[in-house]
């Protein structure tokens, strides 16, 4: 088991170094010139002459092979730039808006987690009557409906006509329960199907039938056998919904007025601050690629035949 | 027995749904609509009246002309999107499974890098770089989402690469050119046109969202995300103008996912998706 964990962590360093050279790449695609951007960052008129010594104090005239070693040797001492705009170091702006919206996509998670499972179950245990097509047709509501305008329509009820919730901002758990339903609709949506799909498909698998054959009590077979067996997809798909939740928050933060990373990115995007932008889509990544192997070594905590494929090899 | 004939009315008022609006997109500049850009303080915030059926918004624009007006850019926007990627992961992808070897491993190491981002997150990397507007917005779609389409049809053609029929047809000297037109093709085309209608409203969700942001369409063009980023100040006052919009995406992209779930059953009944779409 420590091997197999040891082996995927070891995998990370590729995927991170292979992310790395991507953005690189595509941000010295960009169109704007970074000694331009530099020299207004510190006030200095562009004449050329200075253009062309910000481009040497830049490192902007080295081989690009060169360029990317310095960018990475900074990015290791966690280095990522000043601002364009505010002139401040990048990393410390995007830290400070990051636990907002990591508790935002984290209480996504949970609360997809806690209306999917139970729903998921009710649907399977009830094919085909009532109960499952209501929940078919909450998937396609769900997976139909902008998170964004959702948003504005939850807004509308319990806080304009209901006057029940704060319409937007931080503070107590009354500010969460908006902006964690709009962030989980979709989530939910997929996964009870998901789930649904997955149960029915154990149902009828032998292991069950062998279950049945043994006189093994109906109830036991569903709760423990079926439902065991039916998560361990469910476990990985968290991967899939953390990244919509990161997504997703973008739209939510600036909704409710969340102050997270994903409204001060918006901001950034409009200034064409590529230092903030480097930084965000790096940290969202990383944050992205390291849940992923925690549900991968998880997975393999559940699931025996991952491990031991794992350690063969 | 129950559930065929519903889903069978769901389909017809799904392609009536959406046959209502592509014709009303289609035929915008011909229906004697008021001009959706044209700026009227004087009737700001009007109430629907004979002149305005759904009123007008801030500015006093015509907000029928301009949700219909809209279409064309939500819905165009989506098309080109998917011409883009159907057309670039179809040829990435069954070169890939194709060619194999070395050609196939470093494709496929491109599209890991792609989707190693969480889709959204890149999509606005690349709007940042690129800068905004639509055509952007557009290429960014594109970008975050032709890995996942060439992965998939990679899967595809090496099912059917070892297929009987098209073993036997290389048995009998097709030439490698004929082999991919005329017999992997067709087989592959009707997957690949499920998993987009499946994906269009989607992409929409994801055009639409990126414009109510503000990073893609740019004012005075309407579009619905637009629309719904327009009102949204209002929500005290005037809550309608963020109905009609929202309503707008949400009935289509519903009527695209219907139709996407039943044309992927009717495929599924036909035994013809491949293992390689899970």
């Amino acid at each position: 088991m420590i091997r197999f964990i040891i082996r995927r962590i070891l995998l990370l360093i590729p995927i991170l170094l292979c992310v790395s050279i991507f953005v690189f790449l595509i941000l010295r695609m960009a169109k704007g010139d970074p000694a331009m951007a530099y020299l207004r960052l510190s006030n200095i008129p562009p004449t050329e002459q200075a253009l062309m010594e910000a481009r040497i104090d830049l490192g902007l005239d080295k081989p690009i092979i060169a360029q990317y070693a310095d960018w990475m040797g900074r990015a290791l001492r966690l280095d990522f730039g000043r601002s364009y705009v505010t002139g401040k170091p990048v990393l410390q702006e995007v830290l400070y808006y990051f636990p907002a919206t990591l508790r935002l996509a984290g209480a996504g998670l949970l609360f997809t987690m806690l209306i999917s499972i139970p729903l998921g179950v009710y649907a399977a245990l009830r094919k085909d009557r009532a109960g499952d097509h209501l929940t078919r047709l909450f998937a396609f509501f769900g997976v139909s409906m902008p998170s964004f305008w959702f948003g504005f329509l939850l807004i509308y009820l319990f806080a304009v006509k209901l006057g029940w919730l704060p319409p937007m901002g931080q503070g107590g758990l009354a500010h969460m329960i908006m902006p964690v339903m709009t962030l989980s609709l979709m989530s939910i949506a997929i996964n009870v199907r998901f789930l649904r799909a997955n149960l029915l498909e154990n149902i009828r698998s032998r292991s069950t039938l062998y279950a049945r054959a043994r006189g093994v009590s109906e109830r036991r077979i569903v709760w423990v056998h079926v439902m065991r067996n039916s998560m361990i997809p469910v476990v990985t798909a968290i991967g899939m919904h953390l990244g919509e939740m990161l997504g997703g928050a973008v739209f939510v933060e600036n909704i409710f007025s969340w102050p997270g990373v994903g409204r001060y990115a918006v901001q950034a995007v409009f200034n064409r601050d590529y230092p903030v932008l480097q930084c965000f889509i790096l940290m969202m990544t990383i944050v992205f690629v390291v849940c992923n192997l925690m549900i991968d070594i998880l997975y393999a905590f559940i699931d025996p035949r991952i491990r031991l494929a794992g350690e063969q090899r | 027995m129950m559930r065929g004939m519903l889903d069978r009315r769901i389909v017809r008022v799904s392609l009536l749904i959406l046959v209502l609006v592509g014709g009303a997109a289609f035929f915008a500049p011909w229906l004697g609509l008021p001009d959706p850009e044209e700026v009227n303080l004087a009737e700001k915030l009007a109430a629907p009246s004979a002149q305005h059926l759904l009123g007008t918004d801030h500015l006093g624009r015509d907000v029928l002309s301009r949700l219909i007006f809209g279409s064309r850019v939500s819905i165009g926007s989506v098309f080109a999107i998917l011409l883009l990627i159907v057309g670039f992961s179809t040829f990435a992808g069954s070169l890939a499974g194709f060619a194999g070897g070395a050609v196939d491993s470093a494709l496929m190491r491109i599209c890991d890098i792609f989707l190693t981002f969480p889709t959204l997150i890149l999509a606005m990397f690349f709007v940042g770089v690129l800068g905004t507007g639509l055509t952007n917005v557009i290429l960014a779609i594109f970008l975050t989402h032709w890995a996942w389409y060439a992965r998939i049809v990679r899967g595809i053609v090496l099912s059917l690469k070892s297929r009987e029929f098209v073993l036997a047809a290389r048995v009998a000297g097709t030439s490698r050119f004929r082999l991919v037109v005329r017999h992997i093709l067709p087989s592959l085309a009707p997957q690949v046109l499920v998993l987009a209608t499946l994906d269009i409203g989607h992409m929409m969700l994801h055009v639409a969202g990126l414009s109510f942001l503000g990073l893609g369409v740019q004012p005075p063009l309407p579009e619905w995300g637009v629309m719904i980023g327009d009102a949204r100040q209002f929500i005290w006052t005037q809550p309608q103008l963020l109905l009609y919009p929202g309503l707008a995406i949400f009935v289509v992209v519903m009527a695209f996912n219907l139709l996407g779930d039943a044309m992927r059953d009717a495929l599924d009944r036909s035994g013809m998706l491949e293992e390689a779409v899970k």
